[in-house]
């Protein structure tokens, strides 16, 4: 009888992804800009976007713009459609992570068209933001977005949206 | 100019988030305007390849979408976006300005409607267009 292999230690685990998420996240200089930041729990993803100025939109309300709002949920799509497609080759060691400095990743994928819903008026205050595969196949992938502050029951924005996946070498 | 024109000019050149991405009102008239993005590496997208992410051409949509609802001379004054679609044609290269026109072409008591095409120097050939709603302000 063959016998179950050992678990991977919680931390060999915990360095792969974290290192995978950072070569994702970290090359795109438009989500730099932004402040987005994401947290990881598991494979699931929630997007942070921090509160500053330079996001406002209206400043007599104030009210968050309603252009960073969008840019928000589509960076929160993009990077949760590109995780989600690789963490399998990530989590079978196709993906090689030997050098957490230099992960050679698949391009992102591309946004066909995004369709945004502004439910609330964006508050200056922090935005946290989820995204749901809902179909993902070979070439096309459709996703959709909510967007929360205070309460994740309350939405102030929501969105779908269609993507392009990049192409699988051969 | 009238006032209300002058009014939306000079709020839309204030908006922060749209002064950070380096916006330029080029035209504002009854219900049409033109903005423009000049190409920065800070709006990068695509890190192999240097094209600008997708949020920051909404982000010039929504602003534009906006102002076109701000100048249009049955809306009493601000609007919020309801919603606003983007289909992305083409990727805009990398290196140039993008410039949007978006027009302001029906407004009812509370909606307004917008549409707008985002074009690089390549101007007959669209980067992105969009098709949004807009509130309009109770006159009451």
């Amino acid at each position: 009888m063959s016998k179950r292999p050992r678990p991977e230690p919680v931390q060999v685990v915990k360095q792969r992804r974290d290192a995978v998420l950072n070569a994702l996240v970290t090359g795109v200089p438009y989500i730099q800009f932004l402040g987005v930041e994401f947290e990881r729990r598991g494979d699931e993803l929630t997007t942070v976007m921090p509160f500053k100025d330079a996001l406002i939109g209206n400043p007599l309300l104030p009210a968050l713009h309603g252009g960073a709002t969008a840019a928000f949920l589509e960076v929160t799509a993009i990077i949760t459609l590109s995780w989600t497609s690789i963490w399998e080759d990530m989590e079978s060691g196709v993906l090689d992570v030997s050098d957490p400095d230099n992960v050679v990743l698949p391009r992102l994928p591309k946004t066909i068209d995004f369709t945004v819903d502004y439910l609330r008026s964006g508050l200056p205050r922090d935005a946290y933001a989820r995204a749901q595969i809902v179909r993902s196949g070979r070439r096309y992938a459709s996703v959709r977005v909510e967007a929360w502050q205070d309460n994740r029951s309350r939405p102030y924005a929501a969105a779908t949206g269609h993507f392009v996946m990049p192409k699988k070498p051969a | 100019m009238n006032e209300k024109i002058k009014f939306a000019r000079q709020f839309i050149q204030a908006l922060p988030h749209a002064v950070s991405l380096g916006m330029k009102l080029e035209e504002l008239e009854e219900g049409i305007a033109v903005i423009s993005m000049p190409y920065d590496e800070k709006l990068i997208g695509d890190p192999e390849t240097g094209v600008v992410h997708g949020g920051a051409v909404s982000a010039l949509m929504d602003t534009c979408c906006g102002a076109a609802v701000m100048s249009h001379p049955s809306n009493p004054a601000g609007t919020a976006t309801i919603d606003l679609r983007i289909e992305y044609l083409r990727a805009a290269t990398p290196g140039q300005t993008i410039t949007t026109r978006a027009h302001c072409y029906h407004v009812t008591r509370s909606v307004a409607f917008v549409r707008a095409t985002a074009v690089d120097e390549d101007s007959d050939n669209p980067v992105a267009s969009a098709t949004g709603t807009f509130t309009v302000e109770d006159k009451g």
